[in-house]
């Protein structure tokens, strides 16, 4: 499962770091979010993988702490969903500002000159 | 102890956030309830960060052990809760938040705050993120605390619009959305070494950590230093902060002025917390220090290459930056105290200059910023009508011109560090400090880091004089007209960097006590978490 977990991990960063080093703006936003997917799932992973544990106590279970996955990490993944949405909505108002404004979708607003 | 006084740390980030929700329902056009609003927020944002400041001096009762005061939210205890941790430091940099923004919002509704929309309630959500994120002790509050000033900042950069601003903000806000990606990944991997996100925990369970965790440890903390070196503007994480200071309105640039020593702030405390357990590279040592002097010379470079004063301020923010990580990363903790003093003057300083800038240029056109460039255009050029609202608006100060000049000339001497203003005291001492250091620190870095200063000083000045000269030995211009609102809060932070500078006994003894509280990291975990017999 480790394994499973760490590619997926790692094609999402590569994959969105190729796309955040791209020129236009739509593959920013896309490197940014899938960037932002691998984020979310090794701040889950760094909770320790575990299958049938909830994080939440039930009284039928008992408090022992070994039956539980740790709910920090999934509470922080929440908050870091949350948080990753709101830039992401900003930033995509932002990239069609400079689209309108420039006329291009080129990250500097103007075309990089052909050879 | 006496009630209200109790929950004085948690006030500098209700209140803000409060006068927030205030502002955005009532209608734009309503400016006066609006602005008043948004002014006693302000106003009492400085007097809790005062309050606090005496606190922390122990001249005000309630405050624990060493006059750190900790407010722990909904009453958990430090470990599993949250805790605000207001000592001196981060006393002193909510009063140093507090007194430029109140600047900073006085100029802006002269007529920036109408250059666009919902410029108020953004302005004090940043001020909820710099407050929180001075005050926090948990990591993970950190990043929310820094996630809310940047929310803010996307907004106040674009504030204005136009091509210039939203192409300087899209590159601001891609970088900072990355940066802010590599702090969750170093929150994380932190967590998931030591179990915990609190602060002051963090630095007690890094004695515990075998060698195996303690390397996974030591990568979580090298993303974070960099994480708090982008904030900081530290060389080579540093391209998108002359652009995006230049374009924005010159009340957000004044306000800016301070996000940089965010970044310089974060690292000092994480430094100072995990110090007596060995603080991983990027939080000190001679790797900080290069990396300071690095950036001290790329600021130096761009100041003398900048053609337009406002991309100078931005150069300088950084050389001040740079002077600052140099002097956390010196050996031994003597330049802790004058680093600080420094980041007082400098960043009120800074802030003054972006408004004087944009006051100066009035009236000019843009292409009279490019020497050697026909300055036949000039008085012919159009005037962005979205960029300056209600141009001619406001009474002649028939004496604007030579209070332009003195304020002009006074930011200049207190950016580049010559007599007699408080810029001059800072780098005195911080220079005064370096060379009695030898015992501990080889001579080679108090030699590198006198000559960086003075050098960075002389570009400064240049540049300054030589731009100065293009803006105030202009004839062919009308005087710019000024408001009484906008000329006041620059010279009341000119006159605030007077004041350091005549009560610099005083001030350097409180920074002192700052530096010594600091380095003594024990103050602040005792004050923070319970005995460690009782701890889990």
């Amino acid at each position: 499962m480790e394994i499973v977990l760490a590619l997926a991990i790692g094609t999402l960063a590569g994959s969105g770091i190729y796309l955040l080093l791209r020129p236009r703006t739509f593959q920013v936003i896309m490197g940014l979010s899938l960037l932002g997917y691998a984020v979310n799932l090794f701040i889950f992973g760094m909770g320790r993988l575990r299958t049938g544990a909830p994080p939440v106590i039930d009284a039928a279970r008992g408090s022992d702490p070994s039956l539980y996955a740790d709910p920090l990490p999934q509470a922080l993944v929440l908050t870091a969903i949350v948080i990753g949405f709101a830039t992401t909505a900003l930033f995509l108002v932002v990239l069609l500002a400079s689209r309108g404004l420039s006329g291009t979708d080129h990250v500097d607003g103007r075309e990089s000159e052909k050879p | 102890m006496s009630g209200w006084l109790q929950h004085l740390p948690i006030l500098p980030v209700l209140l803000p956030l409060l006068a927030a929700v205030l502002l955005l329902p009532p209608s734009e056009t309503r400016r006066r309830p609006r602005a008043a609003i948004a002014l006693a927020a302000t106003l009492a944002q400085l007097a809790a960060a005062v309050a606090l400041l005496a606190m922390a001096d122990g001249r005000l009762a309630p405050a624990g052990g060493g006059g750190i005061g900790v407010y722990a939210l909904g009453g958990w205890p430090a470990p599993f809760g949250i805790v605000l941790v207001a000592d001196r430091l981060a006393a002193i940099m909510l009063t140093l938040s507090a007194t430029l923004a109140l600047a900073a919002l006085v100029y802006s509704l002269a007529r920036w705050e109408r250059a666009g929309s919902h410029f108020l309630p953004l302005f004090q959500l940043l001020l909820m993120g710099l407050n929180g994120a001075f005050l926090t002790g948990d990591l993970f509050n950190l990043f929310v605390f820094f996630e809310v000033l940047l929310a803010a900042s996307y907004g106040l950069v674009l504030h204005g619009s136009g091509a210039m601003r939203v192409k300087a903000g899209l590159h601001y806000i891609a970088v900072n959305l990355a940066a802010s990606l590599v702090f969750l990944v170093a929150a994380a991997l932190i967590y998931g070494v030591t179990g915990t996100l609190n602060m002051a925990e963090l630095g007690r369970r890094l004695a515990l950590l075998d060698a195996h965790e303690r390397t996974l440890f030591e990568l979580g903390a090298a993303l974070l230093g960099v994480v708090f070196l982008v904030k900081a503007a530290a060389w080579p994480l540093n391209f998108w902060l002359p652009g995006a200071y230049a374009a924005a309105a010159p009340p957000v640039a004044g306000v800016f002025a301070i996000l940089t020593k965010v970044g310089v702030y974060a690292l000092l405390r994480f430094a100072t917390l995990l110090e007596d357990a060995g603080a991983p590279a990027p939080f000190g040592g001679d790797w900080l220090f290069y990396c300071g002097l690095a950036t001290i010379a790329a600021g130096t470079v761009g100041v003398l290459a900048a053609q337009k004063l406002a991309r100078v301020a931005g150069f300088l923010v950084i050389v001040s930056s740079g002077t600052l990580l140099a002097a956390f990363g010196f050996t031994g903790t003597a330049l802790t105290g004058p680093a600080l003093y420094y980041l007082v003057s400098s960043v009120l300083a800074s802030g003054a200059f972006f408004m004087v800038i944009e006051m100066a240029e009035r009236g000019r056109t843009a292409s009279a910023d490019l020497l050697a460039v026909s300055f036949e255009a000039f008085g012919l050029g159009d005037r962005d009508a979205a960029e300056h609202p209600d141009e001619m608006a406001g009474v002649a100060i028939p004496a604007a011109m030579a209070f332009l000049g003195l304020a002009f000339f006074s930011c200049a001497l207190l950016l580049t560090g010559l007599p007699p203003l408080s810029g001059f005291v800072g780098k005195f001492t911080l220079f005064a400090a370096a060379i009695a250091a030898p015992p501990q620190a080889p001579l080679l870095h108090a030699g590198l880091f006198g000559a960086a200063l003075l050098l960075s000083g002389l570009a400064g000045v240049i540049a300054l004089s030589r731009l100065g000269m293009r803006v105030f030995w202009d004839t062919e211009r009308p005087a710019p007209r000024l408001q009484w609102i906008e000329a006041g809060p620059v010279a009341m932070l000119v006159l605030l960097c007077l004041a350091l500078a005549l009560g610099a006994g005083p001030a350097m003894r409180y920074f002192d006590a700052t530096a010594r509280a600091l380095h003594d990291g024990q103050t602040y975990v005792g004050a923070v978490l319970p005995a460690p017999g009782a701890a889990p």
